[in-house]
């Protein structure tokens, strides 16, 4: 079975909860937010838990979860890098930057790296065709990207080998 | 309600007030196109197709959505609207592809039609995924359905019928604009989600993307012959349609329209896909005679000439009342009748009767000697507008699953309130004001209780006491030492709940109670049904609309085997059996000698056998085999009588013990009509071949009966209804032409008589309501040390009964595979016993192994078990103790033990 999303901690929900009264669906909205702010996405157990709890059915919240960009279903890395697959950078080699970014993370697009260090996204265009191909990174933009800058990029938001001992 | 006139398309059309401007043009036979309209749901406007131009309105509207005003003038056919509909259609061509050549709805498509119909320009008919395989999505895997992307044009009508029709919300849409697509919560699959398999998504899908998975490839919409017949499996009665491929001569699928009574164009799972037993490969299609332990396969002159001679011979040295018969619920009027007809004219003896001895003879009994009348006293579609609902001992939502669907619509869109007394927390409490869970066995004290409230709260309608019935006196005597407290503790639900109860049934402007069998399977189930009735009458609740005392009855036509007689008390029409008058009446219609004395009930039968009274049996589609109670000692019997005759349409566990087999037909296979639990006498149409040599039930009857010397012979059903008619006045009226379209129910006494809605308005049958004292008396068997757990067995939504049927279709055994015991999580953690653990559950009477299901759905110390399973056969346990008057066994309360199997 799916293993993301199961036991996930429930006291979290129960604070989030417990500042709404008489929940119905419109208060829908702010508590996804919520529960996505507590646990950094929206676990599966958790949204049952919701439905369960508040009588509004599981496929109605998923269905609200999946319209909005902002929601997301699986935990979400450290850091977010998303990477463009729009004409301009297409052109300019995109594609194999994704190549490497992927190859250097060992993930797929809209997966996150097992460390959660890092969650990848490709995007149709991210607005900035004159510096294709592009790659940004928690909001950081990295423009004219060749497949060696990648490691050395993504290096620097890695922690250092001292932090982690 | 106001009239309004509107003129559509230069028609003059009268519609009401809030009536849309499609609603309108349907009725009057003036075709708008639409794709997200469906009469069971409120309207979208989101296909966009229905535009029409108003006068006086800014650009067109949607008709689907515009309510009609009067003196408005509508155009739906312009030049400018035409081509507005040829770029919608056009656009969702776009998103559409699959190729009509290949798909199973050709035929039945209204994408197509429309298609077809504004010419939409062959450039746009994306054929792009022409036979290549459908993505994987919620329906992968699932036996049911079958969900194609490719071809949804994202109408929502499912997503919408599962919320607003069915109650169930398991779909929904997910992503957005171009990438949307139906799914269940979290992409789940289709059978972990709150989905109950009803197929109501199918019904309303306008295109082919959503599907019957078994019914694909076997044949498209436009080749398949549609037979309008109702439903074999519950008392709803639903109009379904067989849907048959003219090559392979088989059942495709099962479908139903919009508008028909009671259905409404709803199905259950049951229905809907449960018709592979039809041509299922192990129906019987010959006669087998058992020789030496064996069956071998026979001529039917052998057959039915070994049948006639056994019978005659235990006649002649027995006598008469040493044969007996069990007809049956499921078969049809026409048969039922004939079956008595041969049981007391040709045989002479008053020894028949059926599984409604199991189910409501409680109800038979109670509800005539309270009203006059054993029946359900109002229609269904009145459910919808009751005020109050009460619920007591129906598990409606798994065992009536379209009556529920009434319920739910009552609560949900037009505020009624909802009382559900049930030990179980079924799914009916979702919707619920209140949940009783009073322990099992105690309905009476719970009853009692409510009506000692009712008095002392001065909430009694005394006026309708006063005119309509008679010894309130003695109730009010019965009742005067109740005490809420002491209620409280026999039933284990807190005194002010009890008040509460009484005081929304006993206020609200049309109260209805619904029950079934957690009320008639006691050995009080008289008594209970008589406090009902007498709770009823004690708030003029009775004989009004919406109204009323409503036995839900569990077999598609036990209403009807018990209005033919196959009762051993009465003659069809509920004419008592030892009223000289009536014995003249029927002697003169048969021309023959007819017994006086009443007959003996099922459960007596099988001990009649033991004493050896009982020498030969004639069962006709009947299981006792697995649904009476304590098995060991029906088997015991079965396995004992010298003569056992099974008439079927399976080898089922009771043809096990037969001597000779009769392969009888199915209903699908046959015409006839069956009455459902709203009194509606409505046709069976015959839709297939029968397999091999099967043969009519009324045939074999009426074949052996002129082999004893009794000739009878009939050329049509309808000719035996004819019959009926004119031997019941109740069914008077009735005849094919009359049902031809939709059925009738009675009362309809004569061929003018439009049916009766609901019963005992102004008047009940017996004139005056009854009144009848009952005191609490507590069930059979109680709890001790070594039998700790209340056992309560039932039904469950994907079964039917004992599962012959049910079991052979592909779609259920995938949700429902085997039988289990519900017990309560800390009983269950006590035992040491996890969720689908092997458990063993223990009676006086039996044992049976069966898995563990875990659940907080019932209270502490009390079990629950299907009955339909038999490899883990309920009645193996349950307790053959009967009800004084009805002789209705305890299904519902026994003592168990349970315990882990290491
Ligand atoms: S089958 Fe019925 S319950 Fe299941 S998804 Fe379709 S409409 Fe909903
Ligand atoms: S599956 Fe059918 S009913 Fe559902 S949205 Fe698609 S086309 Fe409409
Ligand atoms: S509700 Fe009853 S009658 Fe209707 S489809 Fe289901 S089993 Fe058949
Ligand atoms: S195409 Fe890459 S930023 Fe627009
Ligand atoms: S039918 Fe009216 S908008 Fe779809």
């Amino acid at each position: 079975m799916n293993l993301i999303g199961e036991n996930s901690d429930l006291n979290i929900l129960d604070d989030i909860l417990s500042a709404f009264t008489e929940i119905t669906s419109n208060d829908l909205i702010p508590i996804l937010q919520r529960i996505q702010n507590g646990y950094g996405y929206l676990p599966k157990d958790v949204v049952m838990e919701v439905s369960e709890r508040t009588g509004i059915a599981a496929s109605q919240i998923y269905g609200v979860a999946t319209f909005y960009e902002q929601f997301h279903l699986k935990p979400r890395g450290k850091h977010l890098i998303r990477c463009c697959r729009g004409t301009a950078c297409h052109v300019k080699g995109g594609p194999e930057i994704i190549d490497v970014i992927k190859k250097c993370l060992g993930l797929e697009a809209g997966e996150t790296t097992e460390d959660m260090e890092f969650t990848f996204e490709t995007v149709a265009c991210l607005g900035a065709c004159a510096l294709a191909p592009l790659m940004v990174i928690d909001g950081n933009y990295y423009g004219m990207m060749t497949k060696q800058k990648v490691a050395e990029v993504l290096d620097s938001f890695r922690k250092p080998a001292e932090e982690i001992a | 309600m106001t009239q309004m006139n509107v003129k559509i398309d230069g028609k003059d059309c009268i519609g009401q007030a809030g009536q849309t401007i499609l609603e309108l043009a349907i009725d009057n036979g003036i075709d708008i196109p639409n794709l997200c309209h469906d009469p069971r749901l409120k309207p979208s406007g989101s296909c966009r197709l229905c535009l029409v131009e108003v006068e006086g309105a800014r650009g067109p509207v949607t008709a689907c959505t515009f309510e009609i005003a009067d003196g408005m003038v509508v155009s739906t056919d312009t030049e400018e609207i035409r081509g507005l509909r040829k770029t919608v259609l056009e656009l969702l061509f776009y998103e559409h592809k699959g190729a009509c050549a290949t798909c199973d709805d050709n035929g039945e498509c209204k994408l197509q039609t429309y298609g077809y119909e504004y010419q939409v320009e062959d450039d746009v008919i994306n054929c792009g995924s022409v036979c290549s395989e459908p993505v994987p999505n919620y329906t992968a895997g699932n036996e049911a359905i079958e969900y194609d992307v490719d071809k949804c044009i994202r109408c929502g009508r499912c997503i919408r019928i599962c919320e607003e029709v069915q109650m169930d919300s398991a779909l929904t849409f997910k992503e957005r604009a171009g990438q949307a697509e139906v799914t269940t919560a979290f992409d789940i699959p289709l059978n972990e989600s709150t989905c109950e398999l009803c197929g109501q998504c199918i019904s309303t899908c306008p295109t082919g993307a959503l599907y019957e998975r078994h019914a694909k490839g076997k044949g498209q919409c436009k080749d398949l012959k549609s037979t309008t017949t109702t439903c074999v499996y519950c008392g709803v009665g639903c109009q379904i349609d067989l849907n048959v491929s003219a090559k392979t001569g088989k059942i495709v699928r099962a479908t139903s329209k919009t508008g028909v009574v009671p259905n409404n164009g709803n199905l259950c799972v049951k229905g809907r896909f449960g018709q592979d037993f039809v041509s299922d490969n192990r129906r019987l299609t010959m006669p087998l005679i058992k020789k030496d332990g064996e069956f071998k396969e026979a001529s039917w002159e052998e057959a039915l000439d070994l049948v006639a001679s056994r019978l005659g011979a235990i006649k002649e040295v027995n006598g008469a009342d040493s044969i007996a018969g069990l007809s049956s619920a499921k078969c049809t009027n026409e048969e039922n009748y004939i079956f008595q007809k041969f049981m007391r004219a040709c045989v002479g003896t008053n020894n028949v009767d059926h599984c409604a001895r199991l189910c409501h003879a409680s109800t038979v009994a109670g509800l005539a000697r309270a009203f006059g009348s054993g029946a359900m006293t109002n229609s269904i579609e009145e459910l919808k507008d009751a005020k109050c609902i009460f619920v007591i001992g129906s598990n409606t939502t798994e065992a009536h699953p379209v009556i529920a669907l009434n319920i739910k619509h009552a609560v949900v869109n037009n505020g009624a309130e909802l009382i559900v007394a049930d030990p179980r927390c079924i799914d009916l409490v979702r919707f619920a004001d209140m949940h009783i869970a009073q322990k099992p066995g105690t309905d009476v004290a719970l009853i009692n209780a409510m009506i000692k409230v009712i008095i002392d709260e001065d909430l009694l309608d005394k006026d309708f006491i006063a005119e309509r019935t008679e010894d309130f006196e003695l109730l009010k005597e019965a009742v005067k030492n109740v005490s809420l407290k002491e209620a409280a503790e026999i039933t284990t639900i807190p005194a002010d709940l009890i008040r509460q109860a009484a005081v929304t049934y006993a206020r609200a402007k049309t109260s209805t109670i619904i029950y079934s069998m957690g009320i008639t399977q006691h050995t009080t189930g008289t008594d209970n049904v008589l406090s009902l009735a007498n709770l009823s009458m004690v708030t003029g609740h009775i004989g009004k609309e919406s109204t009323g005392v409503n036995p839900l009855r569990g077999q598609n036509n036990v209403q009807g085997a018990c209005d033919m007689g196959a009762l051993p008390n009465v003659y069809p029409g509920y004419q008592q059996v030892e009223s000289p008058n009536v014995q003249d009446k029927f002697e003169a219609a048969w021309n023959a000698k007819l017994s006086p004395n009443k007959g003996l009930t099922i459960v007596e039968i099988m001990h009649a056998i033991e004493e050896e009274k009982i020498k030969g049996l004639y069962i006709m589609g009947e299981n006792p085999a697995l649904s009476d109670p304590n098995l060991n000692r029906t088997r015991k019997a079965l396995g004992e009588v010298e003569f056992l005759v099974v008439q079927d349409i399976f080898l089922t566990e009771t043809a096990q013990y037969a001597d000779v087999v009769l392969p009888a037909v199915s209903y699908a296979e046959k015409d006839g009509t069956f009455t459902n639990t709203e009194r509606r006498v409505q046709r069976v149409r015959k839709a297939v071949e029968a397999p091999g040599e099967a043969r009519l039930d009324w045939k074999i009857i009426c074949d052996i009966s002129t082999r004893m010397g009794f000739p009878m012979a009939y050329y049509r059903a309808a000719g035996i209804m004819d019959e009926i008619a004119s031997v019941s006045p109740i069914y008077g009226g009735i005849s094919y032409d009359r049902i031809e379209k939709v059925g009738l129910a009675w009362p309809c006494f004569d061929k003018e008589h439009p049916g009766t809605k609901f019963l005992h308005k102004g008047k009940f049958s017996r004139g005056k309501g009854k009144f009848h004292p009952v005191t609490f008396i507590p069930a059979k068997e109680s709890t001790d040390k070594e039998f700790p757990f209340v056992l309560s067995t039932g039904r469950q939504l994907y079964q039917f009964h004992t599962g012959t049927m049910t079991r052979k279709s592909a779609v259920i055994n995938q949700v429902s595979p085997t039988g289990y015991v519900e017990i309560q999580l800390d009983d269950a953690v006590n035992l040491g016993i996890s969720n689908g653990d092997r458990v063993e559950v223990k009676t006086r009477r039996g044992c049976v192994e069966t898995d563990a299901k875990v659940t907080e759905n019932i209270e502490p110390g009390w079990i629950f078990m299907p009955f339909h399973f038999s490899e883990a056969p309920a009645n193996m346990l349950t307790i053959d103790e009967l009800d004084p008057v009805a002789k209705i066994p305890e299904f519902k309360v026994c003592a168990a033990a349970v315990r882990k199997i290491s």
